[in-house]
């Protein structure tokens, strides 16, 4: 079985690779791209550690097929920084201490960006019900909530 | 090695060729939400996947002339952002919006969720309440079908091999109409429906309806359409009697399994209360009196 090539955008640069049908575009940004930010917890659509954004839509990447991908602009992770700068959305992560293990974090960050994208200024019940997949067994989730709510301000710049 | 091919096809010829000439198993994927799953979990071992999206109609929402037209594969998050759709039919988006998590959202279909053909499927009671109908499209060119004649038993459906849905229409609404769906679960989200209701209801100026469809989810093999329930409320307003007589034949209607989601005894129970609820809710939303979401 011949692979499939596939061209598409990740993170704002061009991009392309091969894949077996049957890869996932979790399975291709991780182990083909070496994108490794992305996170595999259930491999079925519950847990959101593998979130990413498929022109601007959030989605879980084990539920995409790689294939999928072709003329599509993904964001992962990896593109939520600028460089060496960190997204307000990080930063917040950080100083809330909102991870512990941190296998969650990256979907949740990612999770966060489509949350406040989409609704700058969201309550904390939204917020709440918008990262509901995003599951996370060691912090709890008010730490989280908290780095939401605040990294929302700041990006309305109410706070620094 | 695998043997799985993968084909996007720009047209329905094209898709239905496809289909039709596959030698194993072909399976038709929208939105993937359970058909990956499913293929990890080895319960299907297809040879070619079929991608409809990139077929025109299958993306997207018109309306033309009062009725709605929504592409078979149109994701949730498009669904439940579209004003109009929404204020016709808050029932039927609030269904398809409680599948899952955000994640999901962005790819869940309304043709996925039906033809995965779970009885606990949530949009799939609201669209047999609204007198949805699937186009269906294969080799001898396209039929309509009612939603309800399209699930035939868990995880099986009535359609062909080579047939798949383009799109769903929804009929335009008289005056004072409306519907919902409400659900019961343990806790309140990410989980999987343990009774399912829908209605969808159009009234006169006095309140009484002229005209209903009824169905359960979660209490028999196939959502159910319960006309039973609708025989109730047509010529009635929304009483204690009425509401009486709709639970005890929500529940009549009712033939659930027990399993780790609850009990037959109490399915049936559940039956009964939610079909009171849904129906004030959709009587409400008729007369105009509520709006928002319930959940």
């Amino acid at each position: 079985m011949s692979k499939s090539h596939v061209t598409t955008t990740i993170n704002g640069e061009a991009a392309e690779f091969l894949c077996e049908t049957q890869q996932t575009l979790l399975d291709v940004l991780r182990d083909v791209v070496g994108l490794t930010g992305a996170k595999e917890g259930c491999a079925s659509g519950d847990c959101g550690a593998c979130s990413v954004l498929i022109d601007g839509t959030l989605v879980c990447s084990c539920l995409v097929l790689g294939v999928e991908a072709e003329g599509k602009s993904i964001t992962t992770i990896e593109g939520i920084a600028q460089g060496d700068h960190l997204h307000p959305i990080q930063q917040k992560f950080l100083e809330h201490a909102a991870l512990q293990c941190g296998f969650c974090t990256p979907g949740l960050i990612v999770a966060t960006k489509a949350l406040l994208d989409e609704n700058p200024n969201p309550t904390e019940t939204e917020a709440r019900y918008w990262l509901a997949g995003n599951l996370c067994r060691c912090t709890g989730y008010d730490k989280v909530i908290r780095a939401v709510m605040d990294a929302a301000a700041v990006m309305r710049g109410e706070t620094v | 090695m695998s043997s799985l091919s993968y084909a996007a096809p720009t047209s329905v010829d094209a898709a239905v060729k496809l289909l039709a000439g596959a030698s194993g198993l072909a399976k038709v994927l929208s939105g993937g939400t359970d058909l990956l799953v499913q293929m990890r979990a080895g319960r299907f071992k297809p040879e070619l996947i079929v991608d409809t999206k990139k077929i025109p109609g299958v993306i997207g929402i018109r309306e033309e002339n009062g009725a709605f037209i929504i592409g078979a594969g149109t994701p949730g998050a498009v669904v439940e952002a579209h004003a109009g759709l929404t204020a016709a039919w808050p029932g039927l988006v609030e269904a398809l919006d409680l599948i899952g998590s955000t994640q999901v959202q962005g790819r869940c279909s309304l043709a996925g969720n039906l033809c995965n053909a779970s009885p606990a499927a949530d949009s799939v009671p609201a669209l047999y309440a609204a007198a949805a109908v699937a186009v269906v499209v294969g080799p001898n060119g396209t039929r309509d079908v009612p939603v309800e004649q399209i699930p035939t038993g868990p995880g099986r459906t009535s359609l062909a091999r080579d047939e798949f849905i383009l799109e769903f229409k929804l009929p335009a609404r008289p005056a004072r109409s409306s519907d919902a769906y409400l659900r019961f679960i343990p806790r309140t989200e990410m989980d999987i429906a343990v009774v399912g209701c829908g209605i969808s209801v159009t009234l006169d100026e006095n309140g009484v309806c002229t005209a209903a469809r009824c169905s359960l989810g979660a209490v028999a093999p196939t959502v159910l359409l319960v006309q039973a329930m609708a025989d109730i409320l047509v010529g009635n307003k929304l009483d204690a009697d009425t509401l009486a007589k709709l639970d005890a034949a929500a529940q009549a209607a009712a033939k659930p399994i027990s399993d780790k989601r609850g009990t037959a005894e109490y399915r049936t129970k559940i039956a009964g209360v939610l079909a009171r609820r849904t129906a004030a809710i959709a009587f409400d939303r008729a007369m105009g009196k509520a709006t928002g979401k319930t959940h």
